[in-house]
């Protein structure tokens, strides 16, 4: 009998007991409404790191080179903590034989970054961000003014005492006023406003508009990066695909610089959105083996009713078997005829499952401050779990089935 | 007694010792069935039941057969291994000259789906289906696509004058009607023999006289039938009837030599 034939008789049995179909599918229903709840969430919670938090910090198909990786989403031992402050640290003349050694086409930029007080006559002193960067940064982070203008190559070039002002910087030290071309004393230091950031918004309740930028020049260099040390290089490859070679590239001359040896691990870090999202990417991991472990035990559950409910249906269709067998159905005819019943059964209740669960998702993320997800993979996964339960609990029911023998069956009243 | 014109050709006593008495070889293609030392034993915890004792039967094409004897005789059992439905315990079942006692399970349900047609006492319809849709049963294992079938399945209830009926599920039908659509699914895959465990065992007489008629037409328009039944002036509908007895074959003989014999 062709699978459709099988289909077709499933629904068929299907829509005769409505209703004990529903309840013998319910388990199935219950756990991948949880399953998909639990990915939606989990998912849900992944973009967000990924999308506002990493990806606020860290460029499209851009990796830093730094003497310590600055985003650790949680993670790292006080061992590797200590060995990171024996690195030696990464200084200004190492950046322009590392930038000759990329590949064309990619961008590039240094900066140092550093809490620094801030007073203007308008308002309180407080502290701001302050980053020094190189020509590109700007480009690299796709920062760009909602108000003034960027530093020019001769600003940077110069040194000039020029800066660029997150949102909430222009709030506090210039209420009610226009910015540009005022005065905003960093450490001492006089700067001149030349430009207000585009506001980079929020994570987890802290702005990212609280910074101000300058030249890495500029005066407050002496502040940034003492001795020459600069925090960081952000190398933005021209692709994805450019990304391991450039890697691969600063890698080679920051070692040959650092004179390791081939055995010494790298004295340096590499980050990646990817390596700062791994200990994101372990809780996840476990997040999700957790939240399938619940699901996991209704569908156990579910699996074992609809063994149950299939025993009793080749029980009590008995005759109909015999009637199948003595007309000329195979054994695997009739094991497929109750396979297909009890994974169309399953799978039912799965699909059932599915919407539920994507509005029970919905429902969390707008009651609750857990982000939610949906992916449409997760309505693979859950009507193919559904399949899956309904066909593991449908093999016995259905081996018995098709082991009949037809003249006993025949005999059934 | 039903007067009949056209006499469907009996094998003879002689031929059949032949071909009986050849055990292992192949019979020619004029039998469609040769059962040689059939037994069949039942164990029932320990003691062995013999239904079949050694039944020695050939049923050449297009004869039409009634098998009787008393309850318990083995008619069913044989009805059975006949059918495919069970095999024997030993002997040899030669069906269409290919031998089916050791054939297995899948295979038998293959034989089942194309070469028989087993018409039984109570019916076996599905309470659930339509009339059409029972009749296209065997097509559906048969692997026919879904029009051809419903297609054959429509002439073949047409040919038991059961067309207007089709969609009328079994209880909405008579007994008689019931078989008749039994009789429609048996023949619709176009066995080579009609198998028939006392057919009008749960119909009036003159419901069964219905059912003797199309199981008339079918004989006299060349179908193999055999058919079990515990009535006298039904097995006299057929050509030649056998007689059981403890398992094993009493009688074998043209219907006339039989009914004789019973008014002795
Ligand atoms: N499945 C079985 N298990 C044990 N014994 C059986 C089984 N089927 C049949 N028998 C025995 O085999 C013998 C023949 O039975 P069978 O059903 O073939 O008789 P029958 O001639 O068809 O009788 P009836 O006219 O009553 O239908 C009987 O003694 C019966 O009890
Ligand atoms: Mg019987």
């Amino acid at each position: 009998m062709p699978f459709y034939e099988a289909i077709r008789l499933a629904l068929a049995q299907i829509r005769v007991q409505k209703l004990k179909s529903f309840f013998t599918a319910l388990g199935v229903t219950i756990g991948v409404m949880f399953l998909i709840t639990v990915v939606s969430i989990v998912s849900g919670m992944g973009n967000y790191m990924k999308d506002e938090l990493v990806g606020k910090l860290i460029a499209l198909n851009s990796f830093e080179l730094r003497q310590r990786p600055n985003i650790n989403v949680g993670g790292v031992s006080d061992a590797e903590r200590r060995s990171w402050r024996t690195r030696p640290p990464i200084f200004n003349y190492d950046i322009p034989p590392v930038a000759a050694s990329l590949a064309a086409g990619t961008l590039w930029a240094s900066y140092s970054q550093s809490g620094v007080n801030a007073e203007s006559p308008w308002s309180t002193p407080r502290r701001v961000t302050a980053y020094g960067v190189s020509d590109q940064y700007f480009t690299i982070k796709r920062m760009d003014v909602a108000l003034g203008r960027l530093p020019t190559p001769q600003e940077f070039a110069l040194g000039s005492s020029v800066i660029v002002i997150g949102k909430d910087v222009q709030d506090h030290f210039f209420p009610n006023l226009n910015p540009l071309g005022r005065e905003l004393r960093l450490a001492g230091q006089p700067y001149t406003v030349i430009g207000v950031a585009e506001t980079q918004g929020s994570a987890f309740g802290i702005s990212f508009d609280q910074f101000i930028v300058a030249p890495e020049r500029s005066p407050l260099r002496r502040l940034l990066n003492p001795h020459g040390v600069v925090d960081a290089l952000v190398v933005q490859s021209a692709s994805e695909s450019e990304i391991p070679d450039n890697e691969e590239r600063v890698r080679e001359v920051m070692r040959a610089r650092h004179q390791l040896r081939p055995e010494q691990p790298d004295d340096f870090a590499l980050q990646t959105s990817d390596s700062a999202l791994a200990f994101w990417r372990k809780i996840q991991h476990y997040l999700v083996l957790a939240g399938v472990a619940l699901p996991a035990i209704g569908l156990i559950v579910g699996a074992i009713v609809i063994m149950n409910i299939m025993l009793v249906a080749v029980a009590e269709r008995t005759r109909e078997i015999g009637i199948r067998k003595a007309l000329g159905a195979r054994r695997r005819d009739i094991m497929n005829q109750f396979l297909v019943e009890s994974m169309t059964l399953a799978m039912l209740g799965a699909a059932v499952g599915v919407g539920l669960g994507f509005g029970f998702a919905k429902i969390i993320s707008k009651a609750t401050p857990l982000p939610a997800a949906i992916e449409l993979w997760s309505v693979v996964v859950g009507v193919s779990v559904g399949a899956g339960v309904g066909i593991i609990a449908g093999v016995y029911p259905a081996s018995r089935a098709a082991l009949l023998d037809p003249i006993a069956a025949l005999r059934q009243e | 007694m039903s007067q009949l014109t056209a006499e469907a050709p009996l094998s003879s006593t002689a031929e059949r010792a032949a071909v009986l008495s050849q055990p292992g070889a192949a019979p020619d293609n004029r039998w469609v069935i040769v059962t040689r030392g059939i037994q069949r034993h039942y164990d029932m915890g320990g003691e062995i039941v013999r239904a079949l004792r050694g039944v020695d039967v050939a049923i050449a094409r297009n004869e039409y057969v009634a098998i009787m004897g008393p309850s318990g005789s083995g008619k069913s059992t044989l009805m059975n291994i006949l059918g495919c439905l069970d095999t024997p315990t030993s002997g040899e079942y030669w069906l269409n000259g290919t031998l089916v006692s050791k054939m297995s399970d899948d295979q038998l349900a293959r034989i089942r789906n194309k070469e028989i047609g087993f018409v039984f006492q109570t019916f076996n319809l599905l309470p659930r289906a339509t009339a059409l849709h029972n009749v296209e049963l065997p097509l559906v294992y048969a692997g026919i696509g879904a029009e051809e079938r419903r297609e054959r399945a429509r002439e073949a209830l047409a040919s038991v004058q059961l067309e207007e009926r089709m969609d009328h599920r079994p209880n909405e039908l008579s007994g008689g009607q019931r078989q008749r659509v039994a009789i429609a699914r048996a023949l619709v895959n176009r066995p080579s023999i009609l198998l028939a465990d006392e057919p009008t065992g749960n119909l009036d007489s003159a419901t069964s006289e219905e059912i003797m008629k199309v199981f008339e037409q079918l004989a006299s328009s060349g179908q193999t039938v055999i058919m079990v039944t515990h009535e006298p002036d039904i097995a006299a509908h057929a050509r030649r009837v056998v007689v059981l007895r403890d398992g094993l074959v009493a009688t074998d003989d043209r219907r006339e030599a039989f009914a004789e014999r019973m008014q002795v």
